[in-house]
């Protein structure tokens, strides 16, 4: 009797699980759906839309352009040790110029901005959700897409990718001023380094990356916090789970785009 | 003008909320719909505005049948529905002003911005609010001010039916009252469809024209105040037994439950 009911066990599992991720597929699509749809009602959207946009950009700000002077840092440091009296020295400026652009830039923004504005929104409409805050806004014949979710979505898009920009820049900054101060690099050496290895592609790259990850950092968290169950726990809960989709979702962006772009460029 | 729920039926996973339930409240009536806490008062009400879709049966308002509605349909009908939050449902971020003007559901009468500060201050005046009160936040006010402001809001949009889910859960009993009178005035003064969400026994004999109780997932009685005392059904008498004499208790009033009326022949409740 055993195996039998271990294999019924096994195949009740399968069952819920799918059914749980078909539903969250359909939900997912459908609001999708509703985004699209409520981009038309512009009137609603667009005034809190600015307002966040500020708030997410001039609020992420600091962090993200300390985590990327850190990563410029590091990355020039890291580039001495490897390859000083192996390579000539103009090589760390092309090292420290496409490793901040193409990797380090959107990445590490986009999982900082993933703690920062993913698990902000989560808990923002996972709040709402649990004080009926939303079903008050349904109720008021409002839609809560339209009202909350859009603007906040659409803030990221515009601020993200902004950010990324600037985390590009700062840790290049910062980059060549460790490897001047470190390795000796002079300005020259830098640019000649930095303009060898640098191709176009790779800015637009780092941009579709960016926009990418932003989809990632605002879409998942506001679709886990508008269904969060449960009260202060499932608040609790989302928030968690958005910081994990969100992150894990900008690690498989990130192989599935350079393999995209880079793999098909060369 | 007219709410009607047909054989409703809703589960949720294995729990059964709603079994076959039938509803009906007539144009300019106010019906309370009496129950224990948890027993799917809010479920119901919600199915009257279309935030739950029942499982089976037909929720009728306004002549609409509101779970084949579509969005446009749903959010029309939605703004000639007033609903009063259990907690309030105040969105933090906004002051009360904001809060209130949010129930107006006319787009064009929301973009007038005299018409919207006259039309705050009429809900204030209303749901016997200061003026000053619309300058706070949700945070800054009590647990009675939030459900008069919720109450305001419900009512901006200057709807037809008014929903209450639970208005005085949570209140002292001088504040529950001061809701009650509240609703009561309300029903006087715009003449509205109300349904009224409490298991608060004084409270919805007091508001009401009719009472429906629901227990077991199922309504077991509806009629006047008279006729639900006067019902003989045990999970009625339990009901209004342990609940009535408490609001006997609480306001020194004399009602004839089941309980007193035993009393009078002897060796029950005084």
């Amino acid at each position: 009797m055993r195996p039998f009911t271990a294999a019924l066990d096994l195949r009740r599992y399968v069952g819920r699980w799918s059914l749980h991720s078909a539903s969250h597929a359909g939900r997912f699509f459908f609001l999708i759906l509703d985004l699209v749809r409520g981009i038309l009602e512009w009137r609603i959207w667009l005034p809190r839309t600015f307002e966040l946009t500020l708030a997410v950009g001039y609020g992420s700000l600091f962090i993200v352009l300390l985590v990327a002077g850190f990563a410029g840092a590091v990355t020039s440091l890291q580039t001495g040790y490897q390859f000083t009296g192996q390579l000539p020295l103009y090589v760390a400026g092309g090292v420290i110029v496409e490793s901040m652009i193409l990797e380090l830039g959107p990445v590490l923004t986009g999982l900082i901005l993933a703690g920062r504005i993913g698990a902000r929104y989560a808990a923002e409409l996972g709040s709402m959700r649990v004080t009926e805050q939303i079903d008050a806004l349904e109720s008021l014949g409002r839609s809560p897409v339209t009202h909350l979710l859009l603007p906040r979505i659409l803030a990221g898009v515009i601020a993200i990718p902004a950010l990324v920009v600037l985390a590009n820049a700062f840790g290049i900054v910062v980059g060549y001023i460790t490897a001047k101060s470190s390795l000796g690099l002079t300005y020259a050496d830098f640019e000649f380094g930095a303009r060898y290895f640098f191709k176009p592609l790779d800015l637009w790259y780092s941009l579709v990356k960016s926009y990418a990850f932003a989809g990632a950092v605002t879409v998942i968290p506001c679709y886990i916090g508008f269904n969060t169950q449960q009260g202060a726990e499932g608040v609790g809960r989302a928030t968690t789970q958005a910081v994990v989709a969100s992150s894990v979702t900008i690690l498989m962006l990130d192989t599935i785009l350079t393999k995209l772009i880079l793999g098909t460029a060369k | 003008m007219s709410i009607e729920l047909k054989k409703v039926s809703k589960r949720f996973v294995e729990n059964v909320v709603l079994d076959g339930v039938d509803f009906f409240v007539a144009e300019g009536e106010t019906v309370a719909l009496l129950g224990p806490s948890g027993v799917g008062k809010s479920v119901l009400l919600k199915h009257i505005i279309g935030l739950i879709k029942p499982d089976s049966g037909e929720v009728w308002v306004d002549g609409q049948l509101v779970p084949t509605l579509g969005r446009k349909e749903l959010a029309a009908l939605r703004s000639r529905i007033g609903y009063v939050f259990q907690n309030g449902a105040l969105f933090d971020s906004m002051d009360v002003f904001d809060n209130i003007r949010l129930g107006i559901t006319d787009e064009d009468l929301y973009g007038d911005k005299e018409y919207c500060v006259q039309r705050v201050k009429e809900c204030l005046r209303l749901v016997n609010l200061p003026e000053e009160v619309g300058r706070k936040f949700p945070s800054e006010l009590s647990g009675g001010m939030r459900k008069r402001v919720g109450i305001a809001r419900a009512i901006a949009g200057k709807p037809v039916y008014l929903l209450y889910d639970e208005p005085t859960s949570g209140l002292d009993p001088v504040n529950a009252d001061i809701i009650d009178s509240l609703v009561e005035r309300l029903q006087q003064e715009i003449g509205v469809t109300s349904v009224v969400v409490t298991h608060d026994v004084r409270g919805a004999f007091r508001v009401a024209d009719r009472i429906a109780l629901l227990a077991q997932a199922k309504i077991r009685a509806v009629g006047t105040a008279e006729e639900i005392i006067a019902s003989r059904d045990p999970v009625v008498q339990q009901f209004l037994e342990r609940d009535l004499e408490m609001a006997v208790i609480q306001s020194g009033m004399a009602f004839q439950t089941p309980a007193t009326r035993r009393g009078a022949g002897g060796g029950g409740t005084p």
